[in-house]
């Protein structure tokens, strides 16, 4: 494409549920595709953990809000000749409409690549959509795009209820559902029309099969389906919610061509020129069909798709936006063939997602229309039993597979009604049925599942069912094998251990073999090597690698474990190839970067299993294993495999496991004179509420065994204790409970670092703005740290120094610390790297895992690093998906909830937090602030910050106690009474129609939850799409940045601007 | 049961077909959809297929209305796994049972990504699916006998009315050659593989898909000649394609492994626009060989060889893929609408 020097690339911004990891490898591919032609590239992204972001990668990059005053003045700045808009999710992709509506994009001359913005338009205005499908007689499911409460009526009463509610220019259907009363409907209304002008009723299409397919086009029109895939669940489950496979299965020839040729239809008379996703309901009976949606962009489903196939759908829609034609470009994969055709697999994919909603209390554990899930996990294999019980293993949630389950778990008491109402375990419900023997027809008609497939689930469960107990014999392990069986499953079955039957295994001669995804089925030879493996096959596709080094991934997204691993992983692949080995990844999550197929040697998208890292490295023979840059799966791994005989790089893990375990550790910490909060391990719950009292209240609660809820506490007296442990909590001798001492108003502090045979080589120190109780993955972080005293800074880099002696680590490690009038204590100490890497990498302009993985291979990584002193200051905000997790209290917890993160630079403090908040969704206010706060302290610390507020004329309302103390201290406000009085003017009436900007509501505790008026505020924020703060530090902090930033224009600098080191 | 190749190898499996052995060329197949159609496609007679995609017979089999001919035309079928279970509205019966009553053998269980390396780097290869391996194994080619005078109709039969007459040559051609054909105001003729059309009434002729080598359909090659005589719109498929080019005076030569999938990309010499093609073909018109008259009209993007013919100035036009599709993409079924609209054109 001539002219074009220059192209913005707008990023997705923190991850949220909806818009997960998967555009990093969009924007991954689409840098390297455009980089390729010599083109700079320009990215705003304020996602810092991405790989995206690095120094290698874009030419010039902005950690800066994705919202139309931001990139407004990144394109004055950039003049960029060209924008893409399709590969940062649907925020890009409404950015980049703003841009054009606004007429900035053409004030300033910059083309959209790709596909056109008016193309855009067409499919995501649900009336436009179905008004050019209705030209080419392309059915779509009846609808009505209505603009108030009395339209969204009259249309539902038209169409006949059920219908489907869903707000139009939503991203993964937030704010769908199925309505089946008038009355349900109204109320559903009240809160869609909060966050979207537009609000669709339709058809209810449930129980039809949902079926995807994946578009490419050019400009001069050519068009293929890359990739098509069935979800298992029907309609009515979202497909981010729906375990999905690819290809179809059970769709005949004239069903799969019948729709791939309205999809090519569709696509052509839209006019998309690069990638999309065309979504079907199809009947099952009749064969009739309608268009669900197209999302004009890359999407989870792409990225899905191009992990399936092996495809890179993102590369290629890059390069079609620059104006090349399909013919041109080559398949990456075999690199002879033309990427001009459609992938043959000649094997099974299915993707599973992962929910994380225990770990919120109240939330509704059901599955519906709108997407909940925080990630996903995709299993290939030669069989449909084999790939299901992968996927199983793969999701980390303490299964073995689909049946065979050590975990009592994983059994569901009322299956039918957990199949008929669909929840997150709904799967755990059918083996449950099968193996009670309800009948495939049964299970059918109550979940519309096709039969097809719960045959195949069956097939597992009456082979579990009937394999000896004894005496295993070379076909009975085969067939267990082939059907996706772990060694642990089979153990299970038959009371024997994981090492017992892989010894017998071996012995049988039974493994497994390695094949490659190759694009075309074997009809043409493939230069990349990415790999599964099966026990459906009798040969090996490669030869063993050379010289090589495994690195083990994060595993599937979840709270607490995100992309940051993954950017990690990558870092640890590109350091260990520029030192001269074959890299082998090992993942099982297709929304990373680190599986993408030019980023290691070997990719091997599997199990993060013992059984499968060992199948692995058994045939791979590698120098060594890489277990701490994915996070806890890996290192979780560390000590099984090395007590078998695999190669640990890094610090041992014996020494990992010393700081692994609790008692271990905290010997070791009173051994070098470090203190630490007092615990104690319990075993019944009258032992655990005497030392509770001991400890005194405050005490943070730690189970090892949790049955629903979230897995950790702060308890502020008997009462709620007791109710915390009686509610979620089994405590035996086998799963004790930890309660330790809390400590209120204290601050949280945290080292990462890298140290090489025990000895110190680089570490950042970050502090929390939230004080102790909101998890660190929650808290809101800066560097350098702003508030601490040097004294603290000196104490704290020495108690690092004599942990990582004592430990003799090589390689990252994490400190996080208490901190309360200068007196420190060590809470937690993880050998491996942590979420904060990328962020402390970035803003020091070091990368610590480039220098961790140099230390393992044992190079001489010593040297000046200037961590502490920088001449700019990076905050780090949490992104929160609350709108998602209907029922969620938003309030920092010790338990993580936030889903991402995002961060960014400023000159002062107030600067990189302002922008860093606004980065995370939150919005400045204008005038209405309503304050509720709850406890005398609270208030009493806040008022200078309020006195802030008043001056600079905003109209404050609060909450009857807070309203009094406010005008007492002369700052004037509103007063509004409390759900409870149930007198007017009310706290109810005020959100719903008071135009608030902003609502200030801080709980007693850090974990109360007994106030239902405070619940209900908060949650009602949230809703309504109202910006809300709950934690007292960060916003005494916002509102004295806010004041401070007052008639500042917020500084627009690259990264390279702030950090002059890289 | 077992599959032996010719070169020794041995593929074991369990058979889900019916109790016979069956000899042929072993061949592979890439689509992920349509074990029915791809059955019932003449051209895979004296055929062994293996099928890459390792899930087969889950939808089960239709009624016998949506076959591409009345029966089973491949002689045996490997797969990597049989779905015993099938799941279909249109489902009549399993695939199994399909190939019982069809009397044609099938195996499960085969390493098929094993078996369809060896047959790209080693090209097809004669093979035997049988219950044991004996010394006087034979292995027989199927390409030594004319094949295309097996699966071809034994006399005309006329399908439709109206005032435009269509020859359709039958060298084994799927049914959805006809049904393609097929609208108001057309009569398709459908004549056996050696029939003398010349001095019949027709407006145009299709010469159909078919096994085997095309250099065996010398009659076929002799009536396509006269009929160029006539100067009458013809339209070549698959086989057809190649008997044009021999009736033209090029030659043709045998692929290494052939094209038998759905994603082969194709690209008009015309428009340079490229469509995803349903293929199934061991030979294939050597370009270099080709009059001067003749231009190639489609190369396969791939490995660069002739998808498609037409004559410089004639209506003479043929495509080595299947624009009927079934099994796989209908991204060319344009062709057909062209091909009838050069023939209104030229009646009028």
């Amino acid at each position: 494409m001539k002219n074009i020097k220059k192209v913005l690339l707008l990023g997705s911004g923190g991850l949220k549920i909806g818009q997960a990891g998967e555009f990093d490898y969009s924007g991954t591919q689409a840098i390297k595709a455009i980089k390729e032609e010599g083109i700079r590239v320009v990215l705003i992204n304020p996602n810092i953990a991405t790989v995206q972001t690095d120094e290698n990668l874009a030419d010039t990059v902005y950690f800066l809000p994705l919202t139309l005053q931001f990139a407004t003045q990144v394109i004055k700045k950039e003049k960029p000749d060209a924008i893409l808009l399709g590969f940062g999710g649907q925020t890009a992709l409404n950015l980049g409409l703003e841009l054009e509506e606004k007429g900035i994009l053409a004030k300033h001359k910059v083309r959209v690549l790709g596909t056109p913005i008016s193309v855009i338009r067409d499919t995501e205005d649900r009336d436009m959509f179905i008004k050019r499908l209705q030209e080419i007689g392309v059915k779509t499911a009846r609808s009505s795009a209505t603009r108030s409460i009395a339209e969204a009526r009259k249309a539902a009463e038209k169409i006949g209820y059920p219908v489907m509610l869903r707000a139009g220019f939503a991203l993964g259907g937030l704010g769908s559902g199925i309505v089946r009363t008038e009355k349900e409907l109204t109320k559903r209304l009240d809160e869609v029309f909060h966050s979207s002008p537009q609000v669709l009723i339709e058809e209810d299409l449930s129980g039809w099969k949902e079926v995807e397919y994946e578009i490419v086009r050019d400009r001069v029109d050519n068009c293929i389906s890359v990739c098509n895939m069935e979800n298992i669940d029907p309609m009515g489950v979202h497909t981010g919610e729906s375990i999905v496979v690819a290809p179809s299965q059970t769709l005949s020839n004239e069903e799969y061509h019948r729709l791939r040729e309205i999809a090519i239809k569709t696509i052509r008379h839209l006019g998309v020129v690069g990638e999309c996703n065309i979504q079907y309901a199809l009947q099952p009976k009749t064969g009739d069909y309608r268009v669900i949606e197209v999302n004009a962009r890359l999407s989870r489903s792409s990225a899905l798709a191009s992990k399936a196939t092996g495809y890179p759908l993102a590369f290629i829609a890059a390069k079609l936006s620059l104006g090349y034609t399909l013919p041109e470009l080559k398949n990456s994969v075999t690199k002879t063939t033309t990427a001009c055709f459609e992938p043959s697999l000649d094997y099974i994919v299915l993707k599973m997602p992962r929910w994380d909603l225990t770990k919120f209390e109240n939330a509704i554990t059901q599955i519906g229309t709108e997407m909940k899930s925080v990630g996903e996990v995709m299993a290939i294999g030669r069989s449909f039993e084999e790939v299901l019980q992968k996927a199983i293993r793969m999701l980390s949630i303490g299964a073995d597979g689909f049946t065979a389950n050590k975990n009592g778990n994983f059994r569901i008491p009322n299956y039918m009604s957990e199949i008929r109402v669909p929840t997150t375990r709904r799967f755990f419900a059918i083996a449950e049925a099968l193996s009670r023997g309800v009948n495939v027809k049964k299970i059918s008609s109550a979940s519309d599942i096709d039969p097809w497939f719960l045959e195949k689930m069956r097939n597992i469960v009456e082979f579990a069912k009937k394999l000896p107990r004894s005496d295993l014999g070379r076909k009975d392990i085969l067939s267990a094998k082939k059907l996706g069986f772990s060694d642990i499953q089979i153990a299970t079955l038959t009371k024997s251990t994981e090492d017992k039957i892989r010894k017998e295994r071996h012995a049988l001669g039974i493994l497994p073999v390695i094949k490659q995804i190759d694009t075309l089925a074997g009809e043409f030879p493939a230069k990349t090597n990415y790999l599964y493996v099966t026990y459906n096959g009798t040969e090996t596709d490669v030869a063993r690698g050379k010289n090589s080094v495994i690195v083990l991934g994060s595993g599937p997204y979840c709270i607490g474990s995100s992309v940051e691993f993954d950017w990690s992983c990558v870092q640890a692949l590109n350091a260990l190839s520029k030192n001269g080995y074959e890299t082998i990844m090992i993942n099982s999550n297709p929304e990373t970067v680190s599986t993408d197929y030019d980023m290691s040697s070997r990719l091997y998208f599997e199990e993060l299993s013992l059984e499968r890292v060992l199948d692995i490295y058994e045939f791979e023979k590698p120098r060594g294993i890489v277990i701490s840059t994915g996070g806890q799966i890996p290192n979780n791994l560390a000590l099984p495999l090395h007590k078998r005989g695999v190669k640990i790089l890094g610090t041992k893990p014996e020494d990992i496991d010393r700081a692994e375990d609790r008692h271990t550790f905290s010997k070791l910490l009173d051994q070098l004179v470090i203190d630490q909060p007092a615990w104690v391990e319990l075993t019944t719950l009258k032992e655990a509420a005497l030392a509770a009292t001991r400890l005194e209240y405050p005490v943070l609660v730690r189970p090892s065994y949790v049955l629903s809820g979230s897995a950790m506490s702060v308890a502020y007296d008997e009462e709620s204790l007791v109710r915390f442990l009686k509610k979620a909590v089994d405590i035996s001798a086998e799963h004790p409970v930890v309660i330790s001492k809390f400590i209120d108003n204290a601050r949280e502090i945290e080292i990462d670092g890298v140290a090489s045979r025990g000895k110190l080589v680089i570490y950042a120190i970050t502090e929390h703005v939230e004080n102790a109780g909101t998890h660190s993955g929650d808290a809101t972080v800066v560097l350098p740290a702003q508030r601490t005293y040097m004294e603290t800074i000196r104490r704290a880099k020495q108690i690092t120094k004599s942990i990582a002696k004592e430990l003799k680590i090589t390689g990252p490690f994490n400190i996080q610390f208490l901190a309360k009038d200068n007196h420190l204590q060590v809470i937690e100490c993880n050998v491996r790297s942590s979420r904060s890497f990328p962020f402390v990498s970035k803003v020091t302009g070091y990368n610590f895992i480039d220098i961790a993985t140099r230390a393992m291979l044992g190079k001489d990584v010593s040297g000046e690093y200037k961590t502490l002193e920088l001449d700019h200051i990076a905050v780090k905000s949490p992104q929160f998906s609350y709108s998602r997790i209907k029922g969620a209290d938003p309030v920092s917890n010790v338990e993580m909830a936030s889903t991402g993160e995002v961060a960014c630079f400023g000159d002062s403090f107030a600067e990189a937090l302002i922008k860093a908040m606004l980065a995370s969704g939150f919005r400045l206010p204008k005038k209405n602030i309503l304050i509720s706060l709850s406890k005398e302290e609270n208030r009493v610390k806040m008022l200078p910050a309020f006195r802030e507020l008043a001056k600079m004329k905003f109209k404050l309302f609060a909450t009857e106690d807070t309203a009094n103390f406010m005008n007492e201290n002369g700052v004037k406000c509103d007063r509004v009474f409390k759900i409870s009085t149930k007198k007017e003017p009310g706290v109810l009436g005020l959100i719903e129609k008071g135009n608030l900007d902003l609502i200030i509501n801080i709980p007693t505790r850090a974990s109360d939850l007994e106030s239902k008026d405070g619940y209900t505020i908060r949650r009602m924020a949230v809703d309504l799409n109202i910006p809300l703060i709950t934690n007292r530090q960060l916003a005494e902090s916002f509102i004295m940045a806010f004041a401070e930033s007052q008639g500042n224009v917020p500084k627009l600098k690259s990264v390279r601007q702030y950090v002059d080191n890289i | 049961m077992k599959l032996i190749l010719k070169d020794g190898t041995v593929f074991e499996g369990k058979s889900f077909g019916a109790p016979v052995g069956a000899d042929g060329e072993v061949v592979f197949n890439t689509g992920m959809v349509g074990y029915v159609e791809t059955l019932s496609d003449p051209s895979y007679a004296g055929q062994i297929i293996v099928l890459t995609y390792p899930l087969v017979g889950n939808y089960g089999v239709p009624d016998r209305k949506f076959f591409e001919s009345a029966k089973i035309q491949a002689a045996g079928l490997v797969v990597a796994e049989y779905s015993e279970n099938y799941s279909h509205s249109k489902a009549l019966e399993s695939l199994s049972d399909w190939l019982k009553s069809s009397g044609v053998p099938a195996i499960t269980g085969a390493d098929t990504r094993a078996l369809t390396k060896k047959l790209r780097e080693h090209g097809v290869m004669l093979g035997v699916l049988s219950e044991s391996i004996t010394k006087k194994t034979k292995f027989v080619d199927p390409n030594q006998e004319n094949l295309v005078a097996k699966v071809s109709i034994k006399k005309p039969q006329t399908y439709g009315s109206g005032p435009t007459t269509i020859i359709l040559v039958d060298c084994g051609a799927k049914e959805n050659i006809l049904r393609s054909l097929m609208r108001p105001g057309i009569k398709v003729v459908r004549v056996p593989w050696n029939y003398d059309f010349s001095n019949d009434k027709f407006d145009g002729v299709v010469i159909s898909n078919g096994p085997g080598d095309p250099n065996m359909c010398v009659e076929s090659i002799s009536n396509i000649k006269r009929a160029m005589i006539l100067n009458k719109p013809i339209l070549g498929i698959c086989l057809g394609t190649q008997l044009m080019a021999l009736a033209g005076g090029g030659s043709t030569y045998k692929l290494k492994y052939g094209h038998r999938s759905q994603n082969q990309p194709c690209i008009n010499s015309e428009t340079k626009r490229c469509y995803i093609t349903s293929q199934n073909h061991g030979y294939a018109v050597d370009a270099k060989s080709l009059p001067h008259d003749w231009d190639v009209w489609f190369t396969n993007a791939n490995d660069g060889s002739v998808e498609g013919i037409k004559h410089k100035t004639k209506p003479w036009r043929a495509v080595q893929f299947h624009p009927e599709a079934s099994p796989g993409p209908t991204d060319t079924a344009w062709i057909f609408e062209r091909f009838i609209q050069d023939l209104i054109a030229k009646k009028i």
